[in-house]
């Protein structure tokens, strides 16, 4: 039994390994803040959400229809999900209270045991047959139905009735039969537990009834060290059922905790909704498409992070760069070109991850990986120069780009002159173009965008953070042609306030 | 089907081995360390008296020859060594069924013991059958065990054994246990109930678990209970336990004494073989000497003191080795030079060589004519003895004499630092009379000694010299060679490192 709410056909694997470049994509989009919401004060709940996040490059279109659709079904019924999540919570919560005592290494412990967790996991499951039964008209996603459907057919009476026999069978009432053999030391070995031959009691009579001879022993009830050795064999024959029963316990916990999981992560986006309504931005479910069917395009696109830390509402910028691999973003100092950079990303893995997007439309391509190469504060250990760390940095990403992947490239390469950033900047973006690597970039490079604009112009779209004549910034980011300042100045004045002359 | 031995070609030999004690030079020669490395491990075969008795005929020398060097292949030792460890397993499980205290326990662990004899006989022929022998010891060995395993004693055994173990491994019964009862019957198709449990819940596996089983701890002794079960499950099958009950009784000597040797006897040439081996592997030489009795123009190149060599390669050390011959009348080798300088080592090597060529081992080397001795003497020195009440010169005399009086012109004596706590005129003059002897005699002699005098006292004498090397005199070489004593060199070299020979000292003295 599988919940497979992430993907159609699997489990999410929560042991995968996080995409090398974890730790810059969460410094630099700033996603700590979408987690936070995601999760409130619940450190399982960020876990998923940050492992789903992370590993959303590995999903496909298909996958991510999969996911909104179920996604969809959630937010019609919230609390049907939150109380499936809640159960499963509780399951896993309920099994770790059961006392396992202090003899648990003698399998007659570890039966006990387990035929109490079982005892509890059988109401449990039985509460998520009959809410499977009670909610299933409300659902229409093909992952939800196939849940409901599942839990319905597995779980019906006849196999809680099967469960149940063998929890009363387990318990001995009426005596143990274990078949065994002689080792080649004449000792009995290989002791294994036998089903009685009739299916109802009184199967014990019928063993005596027989023709075929039989032998009986007794042991003494001052025999201390022969009960001792009774028990031993009896601990023998049980150790492989006290194994499959523990087994199972586990089987079943794993799936809950699957289920946990999984549910975990739309109980996230319910949080993360929630939210994100407070503040009254739109949202829309994107269109993802095939890698390389189509371009970016967006409508009121946000950065959602920066939506839920502050205040006021936040500013949404439209863009088509269809059949377009390269973005370069010019234009005034504090003019939101960052701001946009990140919301770029995030919308992209928020897509990628079968949630919805900050905007009112948005449609992309899938993209392989995503990568973000931003101005860093100068190299603490001193390793390295700053323009050096950066280039080690490209490096790095280099060795792991592929065709469609996503590189949001912030300042990079300024940390030297102008011409010689340019430089390096043309000849990495050119190459990485070849390869189809699509290509966001915040640049001061005047000599770099304006030589790609006179020249590369069909292959990239040029954008300009807006300013106004009069210097007030809209953070609106706005198509046009890259300029050779950033209106640094315009910055230097509103700092001080008298152009500097305050000074003596 | 005759007895015979795979250490001695007549195996009226075999008698007085038993006995013997350790020799006297073993200790001064540290022959008694590489006994002690070689058998490590093989306590269970008592092979000590096997290296304690040299062989005084060439003939039987050459029989161990041929035999480690048909030993010397890998595949052929292996078998052996796969045959040996059968044979331990048979004896531990001889040794398990005497401690045993229930009598169908102890009946199990015989069969055992027998049925693995069985195996080791029966895989030692086909073993042999497969590889190319040209010693007549091992062609021996072969001839006797595939004689052996076609007689009527082995035949049946093996048999017997069979028939037996399919009678007691078909055996299957239930238990029915109930409050304080245990109730035994025959097995009758039950299913097994555990697979039963694990498929009902089968569907919800999602992957690896924890395993729950509980490992119990096994030991061959079984409780009571376990024992009254025993005689159930025996009451049930009668004719299965009084089988095993007749086995067990008619074939109690099962045990061939001549397989029975083999396996302690052969032990002698691996237990070498596999000491050498790890040398080997260091890039050391071993060789088959020639063993002479009628000529002393003995030799050896690339020589080395076995004991030290083991714990060299042990220490990832390099090992020296040195050469040496005799020529003409040549009888004696006079080595002097620096101490620490490998003197001793040298004198040890030729008394190893020539102990071990003498029990038919290879030797250090890469190649060597030895002497077959009728006797070996060593003198080194030794440490005051107070119970002795008497003086260490008095002492080193008494014991000199005891050895000449002994030794024949077949004899080797090996000398070591006499005549040290006395004057060097004194010493002189004893040794000068101690060596004139032995000239006389003419026997092969070697003679570590400080008096430089000795080396040129008679063309039988041979001067050899340790030596330092030139450029760093604090290093030694420990290669001893054949030079004339002059006591200098050592001093020469110090001088140089500290720029003080003559030529030094005036180019730094030059105004």
């Amino acid at each position: 039994m599988k919940a497979f709410l992430l993907y159609r056909d699997r489990d999410f694997d929560v042991q995968q390994q996080l995409p090398f470049n974890e730790g810059d994509l969460s410094q630099d989009l700033e996603l700590g803040t979408l987690f936070q919401a995601m999760a409130g004060e619940d450190r399982f709940l960020f876990d998923v959400a940050k492992k789903a996040l992370f590993l959303a490059f590995s999903s496909d279109p298909d996958t991510i229809r999969y996911r909104q659709d179920i996604l969809k079904d959630c937010l019609n019924n919230p609390s049907v999900a939150r109380e499936l999540y809640d159960l499963a919570v509780q399951s896993i919560e309920n099994e770790k209270k059961v006392y396992f005592g202090i003899f648990r290494d003698h399998p007659s412990t570890i039966l006990h045991r387990s035929l109490d967790v079982m005892q509890m996991f059988v109401g449990a499951l039985k509460r998520l047959r009959a809410i499977a039964v009670e909610q299933e008209a409300k659902f229409g996603s093909e992952g939800m139905t196939r849940l409901f459907a599942m839990l319905r057919r597995e779980l019906n009476e006849r196999y809680f009735a099967e469960i149940q026999d063998h929890l009363r069978r387990l318990k001995f009432r009426e005596g143990l039969l274990i078949s065994a053999e002689l080792d080649k030391g004449n000792k009995g070995t290989n002791y294994i537990l036998r089903k009685p031959p009739q299916k109802e009691q009184r199967w014990l009579k019928r063993i005596f009834a027989r023709k075929k001879p039989f032998y009986t022993l007794f042991i003494s009830e001052r025999d201390e060290s022969g009960s001792k050795a009774l028990s031993e064999i009896k601990d023998k024959g049980i150790n492989l059922a006290a194994n499959a029963l523990a087994q199972s316990n586990d089987h079943i916990v794993s799936f809950f905790s699957m289920l946990r999981v999984e549910l975990a992560f739309y109980i996230g986006c319910l949080n993360l909704h929630e939210r994100l309504k407070q503040r009254g931005g739109p949202i829309c479910f994107p269109a993802a498409l095939a890698p390389g069917a189509g371009g970016i395009a967006f409508k009121g696109l946000y950065d959602a992070c920066l939506a839920l830390s502050v205040d006021h509402g936040v500013v949404g910028n439209d863009m088509n760069a269809d059949h377009k691999d390269l973005v370069v973003i010019t234009g005034a100092n504090q003019g939101g070109k960052s701001t946009f950079l990140r919301s770029i990303g995030l919308a992209q893995l928020l897509m990628q991850c079968g949630m919805f997007v900050p905007a009112e439309y948005y449609r992309a391509g899938v993209c392989g990986g995503l990568f973000t190469h931003f101005k860093r504060e100068e190299d603490a250990a001193m390793n390295s120069g700053k323009l050096e760390e950066e280039l080690k940095r490209m490096s790095e990403i280099v060795d792991r780009l592929k065709a469609d992947s996503l590189l949001l490239l912030n300042e990079s390469f300024a940390a030297t002159n102008e011409r010689e950033g340019s430089e390096i900047a043309h000849q990495i973006i050119s190459a990485l173009l070849e390869k189809r690597v699509k290509i966001f970039y915040v640049t001061h490079l005047y000599e770099f965008a304006h030589g790609f604009y006179e020249g590369q112009k069909e292959q990239a779209v040029f954008l300009r953070a807006e300013r106004q004549a009069n210097g007030e910034r809209t953070f609106k980011i706005l198509e046009g042609p890259p300029l050779d300042t950033s209106f640094g100045e315009d910055l230097y004045r509103r700092i001080f306030p008298n152009g500097g002359s305050a000074f003596p | 089907m005759a007895f015979f031995s795979i250490l001695y070609p007549k195996c009226e030999s075999r008698a007085e081995t038993e006995s013997s004690e350790q020799p006297a030079f073993f200790k001064d020669l540290n022959l008694d360390q590489i006994v002690a490395a070689v058998t490590a491990g093989r306590q269970e075969y008592r092979l000590q008296p096997f290296f304690h008795v040299s062989l005084k005929d060439i003939d039987a020398i050459h029989y161990r020859q041929e035999i480690m060097r048909d030993l010397q292949d890998n595949v052929l030792l292996g078998h052996i060594q796969s045959f040996a460890r059968t044979m331990r397993a048979m004896r531990e499980h001889l040794a398990q069924a005497a401690k045993l205290y229930y009598e169908r326990q102890k009946k199990a662990w015989f069969v055992n013991a027998m049925e693995l004899y069985c195996d080791a006989v029966q895989s030692l022929a086909r073993d042999l059958r497969l590889v190319e022998l040209k010693s007549r010891g091992l062609l021996a060995s072969r001839d006797y065990v595939n004689d052996y395993i076609r007689t009527e004693r082995f035949t049946a055994l093996l048999s017997g054994i069979r028939s037996l173990r399919a009678e007691l491994s078909s055996i299957k019964f239930c238990l029915l246990i109930r409050d304080n009862s245990i109730t035994v019957r025959s097995y009758e198709s039950e299913t097994d109930y555990s697979v039963e449990v694990a498929e009902t819940f089968a569907k919800f596996r999602q992957g690896a678990v924890k395993d729950y089983t509980v490992k119990f701890l096994s030991w061959p002794e079984m409780n009571h209970v376990e024992a009254g079960i025993l005689d159930l499950v025996a009451k049930l099958h009668p004719e299965v336990f009084a089988h095993l009950d007749e086995f067990c009784s008619r074939h109690t000597d099962y045990l061939d004494e001549t397989i029975e040797v083999f396996d302690r006897e052969v032990q002698f040439y691996a237990a070498y073989l596999e000491f050498i081996q790890r040398l080997k592997e260091a890039g050391l030489k071993f060789c088959y000497p020639e063993i002479c009795a009628d000529r002393k123009d003995i030799y050896s190149l690339e020589g080395f003191d076995l004991a030290l060599a083991s714990k060299l390669v042990q220490e990832n050390s390099a090992v020296v080795c040195n050469d040496f011959y005799l020529k003409d009348k040549e009888r004696i080798f006079i080595v002097s030079g620096p101490n620490q300088g490998g003197k001793t080592t040298f004198a040890r090597a030729f008394g190893q060589m020539h102990y071990l060529a003498s029990v038919g081992c290879p030797v250090p080397g890469a190649k060597a004519r030895l002497f077959l001795f009728d006797g070996l003497f060593t003198h080194f020195e030794q440490e005051e003895d107070i119970a002795r009440l008497r003086g260490k010169l008095q002492d080193d005399l008494l014991r000199m004499y005891d050895i000449l009086k002994r030794c024949t012109p077949n004899s080797i004596i090996i000398i070591n630092e006499i005549f040290s706590s006395t004057t060097l005129k004194d010493a002189i003059f004893l040794s000068r009379k101690i060596m004139e002897k032995i000239l006389q005699l003419d026997a092969l002699c070697v003679c570590v000694t400080f008096i430089v005098e000795l080396a040129a006292l008679s063309e039988k004498t041979v001067s050899m010299v340790s030596s330092v090397a030139p450029d760093n005199p604090t290093l030694r070489t420990y290669k001893i060679s054949r030079k004339p004593a002059d006591g200098l060199a050592y001093a020469v070299a110090i001088a140089e490192k500290y720029r003080l020979t003559f030529r030094q000292l005036r180019e730094r003295l030059k105004p």
